[in-house]
């Protein structure tokens, strides 16, 4: 379970958001929306503690995370696995290398089961013929589907999504989408899927978590969002063009 | 007070490579591939930079020393000790700060505003030590190695370029460079290449790791470690001249 409470962040004289509370239970899968430069990047980097808040906390798994010493961080971060929003490649090394880099450094996996382990992920992604690619000859969709491979191969308890669609085309999109209704099916995973995609939001999300205002402006259900009494809500869903 | 603050950022990165030095599993790989990268890939022009300055150096000197009174092997004594003094470190940590200061501030500066360096965390590695520590010692273990490389070629083309204006023969050149060759002069070279390789490598990572604004923050990072390594190795040269000699 991941808690977030009443976590403020500024950067320099420029709020951010303020006493931001949500939790995140098991299993579920939250979509957080809002305006470009609402903070939800910045809210996601928090969970992971690669930003640091300046007032509130953040729990998973009951420990507080800013209060770790970095082995214990560590510990914490490798139940995460994280797709980034250009996926976040390491482009020195191939495709393969990228999905085998933290089993590598992190188990003590043999070669063969290296190798099993990262075809089985590119496999759940459906790349297993991509290996040798170098990260620099793949597409938009096929650079986040490595991104999502490398996420897993850890067989993390929760994934963050930083906008999984963005600049993908529809279709592209919805093989994302896809992928992401899959893994929390198959893995049982817990998500946070960042987006102002609401096509995104209304096929992955169990909850949603608007951030509207410099705060946590309305957190609910999929049916309850529909019938939400939130003016800010319902404008941003209308504009997203989606009869819901 | 950004002054302040710049000085306080390099100081804790530098902590933190310091304090997860041990580390040694997670940047050995990276630290043999620097070594490469920076070492071995720059002999070639640090060389041809030393061969041409012990050249030009040479010719200079001979145009300078026109008494009939000077020994022609005072040339030779000349041209190499300056070599080994001065400038095989100067002239290559003025070139590597473009070389290799340019390319470590890129590499990083690109993998931050890209998000690499987030994922490196978000995995649970100590970015600092995967990126930053190899990058530093490959500097400081290498620098000497391409001093030398440099300060041969120095005394190489000296002798080429005195041999082929007729200023004086080889015989005459490593006569004086013989007679006024000291140990102290190519540990002090040495030491000099050892703390300029320092100086490029750390204010290299520093401006890269702490890159942001995406291509043009990158390219700010890239020119600011070019020109304060500069800076900061003619300012190292001055202290370490002060002290040392």
């Amino acid at each position: 379970m991941i808690e977030i409470q009443h976590l403020g962040k500024w950067f320099g004289e420029h709020k951010i958001w303020e006493d931001m509370n949500l939790t995140i239970h098991d299993g579920e899968t939250v979509a957080v929306i809002g305006k470009s430069g609402s903070g939800k990047s910045v809210l996601l980097k928090h969970m992971n503690a690669l930003l640091h808040p300046d007032t509130g906390t953040v729990k998973v798994d009951g420990n507080e995370i800013f209060n770790l010493s970095y082995v214990q961080l560590r510990l914490v971060r490798q139940k995460f696995g994280v797709l980034f929003q250009g996926a976040a490649l390491f482009d020195s090394i191939d495709t393969f290398e990228n999905v085998a880099f933290p089993l590598r450094y992190f188990t003590k996996m043999k070669e063969t089961q290296i190798r099993d382990r990262v075809l089985e992920c590119l496999d759940m992604v459906n790349l297993n013929d991509m290996g040798k690619k170098k990260t620099s000859e793949l597409s938009g969709g096929m650079r986040k589907r490595v991104g999502l491979a490398r996420a897993i191969v850890m067989q993390p308890r929760y994934l963050l999504y930083d906008e999984p669609t963005s600049g993908l085309d529809p279709v592209t999109s919805d093989e994302i989408n896809d992928l992401i209704i899959h893994l929390k099916e198959s893995l049982k995973i817990t998500s946070v899927v960042i987006t102002h995609d609401m096509h995104s939001v209304l096929r992955v999300a169990d909850n949603v978590a608007f951030i509207d205002d410099k705060k946590l402006s309305w957190y609910g259900t999929l049916d309850e969002m529909r019938v939400a009494k939130h003016e800010r809500l319902q404008e941003f869903i209308k504009a997203s063009e989606y009869k819901i | 007070m950004l002054l302040f603050s710049e000085i306080g950022r390099y100081c804790r990165l530098l902590y933190e490579a310091l304090r997860s030095m041990t580390e040694f599993h997670t940047y050995r790989q990276n630290l043999f591939s620097e070594m490469v990268k920076t070492g071995i890939d720059s002999l070639g022009i640090s060389a041809l930079a030393g061969l041409f300055t012990g050249a030009v150096l040479t010719i200079q000197t001979s145009y300078q020393l026109t008494s009939s009174f000077v020994d022609k092997s005072a040339i030779g004594a000349i041209v190499s000790q300056s070599m080994l003094v001065e400038l095989s470190a100067m002239v290559t940590a003025l070139v590597l700060s473009g070389r290799v200061g340019a390319r470590i501030a890129t590499e990083l500066g690109t993998m931050r505003v890209s998000e690499q360096v987030d994922a490196l965390e978000s995995m649970g590695f100590n970015s600092v030590t995967f990126l930053v520590i190899p990058r530093v010692f490959a500097g400081v273990l290498m620098f000497p190695i391409i001093y030398m490389a440099a300060a041969a070629g120095g005394i190489i083309g000296g002798n080429l370029a005195g041999m082929f204006t007729g200023a004086l023969t080889p015989a005459e050149f490593m006569e004086g460079a013989r007679a006024f060759f000291f140990p102290w002069d190519v540990a002090f070279g040495m030491i000099k290449s050892f703390v300029f390789g320092f100086v490029i490598t750390s204010i290299s990572c520093f401006k890269g790791y702490y890159a942001s604004g995406g291509a043009e923050g990158v390219g700010r990072a890239t020119t600011n470690a070019t020109v304060l390594s500069c800076i900061y190795i003619l300012l190292a040269d001055f202290i370490l001249a002060a002290i040392l000699l």
